[in-house]
């Protein structure tokens, strides 16, 4: 089981990306899909794969993958089942960040104004949290960055409260609500480079975090330097999980709940959870992402965080029960 | 093998001295038991012999290898260390968290070699735990999990094993069981220094005794004189009795 446990999600992946370019409000046959891409031209098919479709799947594999990831390294680091990406505080200075944007205007003005003041956003409160925490343990780094959250999101509440007009206070909501909808390949551009870097200074603490599970003092004296790998995570964190919020809005419960479903398949081992949690996290977003376009509930489109906070919660529910009556 | 020595060791934690110039030798191929009250700076005093605490002055040698200036992996291949209750935060396999011991032998990338693989059967063996392998640690009993905890520490066979209160928290045959094993480390020629409130265990199974009370070392040497009744009322401020009973020495204390 363990050895086809990565494979096996690759495969499931790559099955729900070629699905969620067929998906949507024009439903497209494979050999349409499949003629787009190896010959684009500027049909309709071919507009709606490459266009719209593609870097939408993308974001969405990026995206999902970064928080799986980011979520297993914390919860390695931390020792905690409850930890996830937004603990920091990157997802909250990222929100604020792009909120700024919008509240000013200038998101209407030039497209890529929200995720540029996000990756800021979500810079900023990153090392506003690492400074404060400098010097002390773990516990100091949670502490600086829930206080960290809370000023960002004070922050986020104000514009809102604020807000020039009803249409800014909504579009503002709507940013917070996290969506894929009207992305393209600049965000993909944008995003990229972030979540790849990030990307790869968390998988970089795979090791270090199975010794961890030992606690601080014996994973130092196993020769893990605690302190640089706490450094690693956060800045990861920060790249990635920035450039995911900054893109996407706020998508919660995917890094909380992405390394729970997959921890018993690696037997609990915080090391190897983390590629596999990353490609859960992928999927889920990948298909949570092509149910919102499938799904009319008859007003405007259900947004992409709503949607996973709205069936995330309950699953989280019955794993935490599950998981109590399998180990009591 | 190689001895572990602290010269001139000052130790601080912000600005109390918690160890004030500690001059000692813990020799190769003996156990030495570290005593003294509650607060006296045992585990300071062994955190700083494990490199893991940077003292405020003085060094530590190991054999003729300044601790401090050892690379951290190969520092970790050299001496294992056991802080108090020490334990495990997931439900890990026993035999993969006794393999987590050779985390600083092992390449970055890549398994477990036959050879890596035999010395976890040895260790698995040697603490009586081949039964429990596939247990997940988190299950497991106070005296099982610091079986498994030993196990972890000598898998990789380190010259120093530094153990702080192997017997904290285990009833008395467990204690014993513990000590007794970490005996055996000693008689195949390691370094094996313990912080034990058990002052029965020290008299019985250490070679060596270092009493500690305030940060200074009050009495060092061959366990049966650093042992007696003067010595242990002062470093205790209870008045002790020695009782001699055949081949076993028991401490009484008493008001």
């Amino acid at each position: 089981m363990n050895r086809w446990l990565v494979p096996a999600l690759a495969l499931a992946l790559i099955a729900a990306s070629a699905a969620s370019l067929l998906a949507g409000t024009v439903w497209l046959r494979p050999q349409d899909v499949l003629a787009a891409i190896a010959h684009p031209s500027d049909d309709l098919p071919g507009l709606i794969v490459l266009q719209i479709r593609l870097p939408r799947v993308l974001l969405a594999m990026m995206i999902g993958g970064i928080l799986g990831l980011s979520g297993a390294v914390l919860q390695g680091l931390l020792r905690n089942p409850l930890a996830e990406p937004g603990l920091l505080g990157v997802s909250a200075g990222a929100s604020l960040g792009a909120v700024i944007a919008i509240y000013y205007g200038f998101s209407a003005s030039f497209s890529l104004a929200s995720p540029l003041f996000g990756l800021a956003g979500g810079f900023v409160t990153a090392s506003v949290a690492f400074l404060l925490a400098r010097g002390g343990g773990t516990l100091a780094l949670i502490l600086a960055g829930s206080a960290v959250t809370a000023i960002a999101a004070a922050g986020t509440e104000v514009a809102l409260n604020l807000a020039p007009n009803p249409y800014a206070a909504y579009e503002i909501m709507n940013w917070l609500m996290g969506s894929l909808a009207d992305r393209g390949w600049d965000h993909v551009r944008l995003a990229a480079p972030f979540i790849v870097a990030g990307g790869a200074l968390l998988l970089a603490t795979g090791p270090a975090l199975d010794v961890l599970a030992l606690g601080e003092t014996q994973a130092e004296s196993l020769g893990v330097a605690v302190g640089r790998m706490r450094l690693i995570a956060l800045i990861g964190t920060a790249l990635g999980v920035g450039a995911a919020t900054a893109v996407a809005g706020a998508i919660g419960f995917v890094g909380l709940v992405a390394p729970h479903v997959v921890r018993p398949l690696v037997h609990h081992q915080p090391g190897r959870l983390l590629l596999p949690s990353a490609l859960t996290g992928a999927l889920i977003v990948v298909l949570a992402d092509t149910a919102t376009r499938v799904m009319r509930l008859g007003g405007p489109p259900i947004n992409l965080g709503v949607l996973i906070s709205l069936v995330g919660a309950p699953f989280f529910l019955w794993l935490v029960l599950h998981v109590r009556t399998r180990t009591a | 093998m190689s001895a572990l020595a602290l010269r001139n060791l000052v130790i601080r934690r912000g600005a109390r001295t918690v160890i004030a110039g500690a001059d000692i030798v813990f020799h190769a191929g003996r156990l030495t038991a570290v005593i003294g009250p509650n607060g006296a700076g045992k585990s300071s005093m062994l955190a700083a012999a494990a490199g893991l605490l940077p003292p405020a002055s003085g060094t530590v040698w190991l054999g003729a290898d300044l601790l401090s200036s050892l690379p951290r992996r190969e520092l970790a291949r050299r001496r294992a260390y056991l802080p108090q209750r020490a334990g495990v935060e997931w439900p890990i396999s026993v035999e993969r968290v006794v393999a987590l011991g050779l985390a600083p032998t092992l390449p970055v990338f890549g398994g477990v070699s036959p050879t890596l693989a035999s010395a976890i059967e040895r260790a698995l063996e040697e603490c009586d735990l081949v039964g429990l392998r596939d247990r997940p640690a988190t299950s497991l009993s106070g005296g099982e999990l610091a079986r498994v905890m030993l196990a972890r520490a000598i898998v990789g066979d380190p010259e120093v094993l530094i153990v702080d209160e192997p017997t904290a928290g285990l009833d008395p045959r467990h204690a014993l069981d513990a000590v007794r094993r970490l005996r055996a480390r000693a008689d195949a020629g390691r370094t094996v220094i313990m912080a034990i409130h058990e002052v029965d265990l020290a008299l019985r199974f250490a070679d060596d005794v270092v009493a500690l009370r305030d940060g200074a070392i009050v009495a060092a040497g061959a366990a049966t004189r650093v042992m007696t009744e003067a010595t242990l009322s002062a470093l205790y401020d209870v008045r002790a009795h020695i009782r001699h009973d055949g081949s076993c020495s028991t401490v009484h204390f008493v008001d």
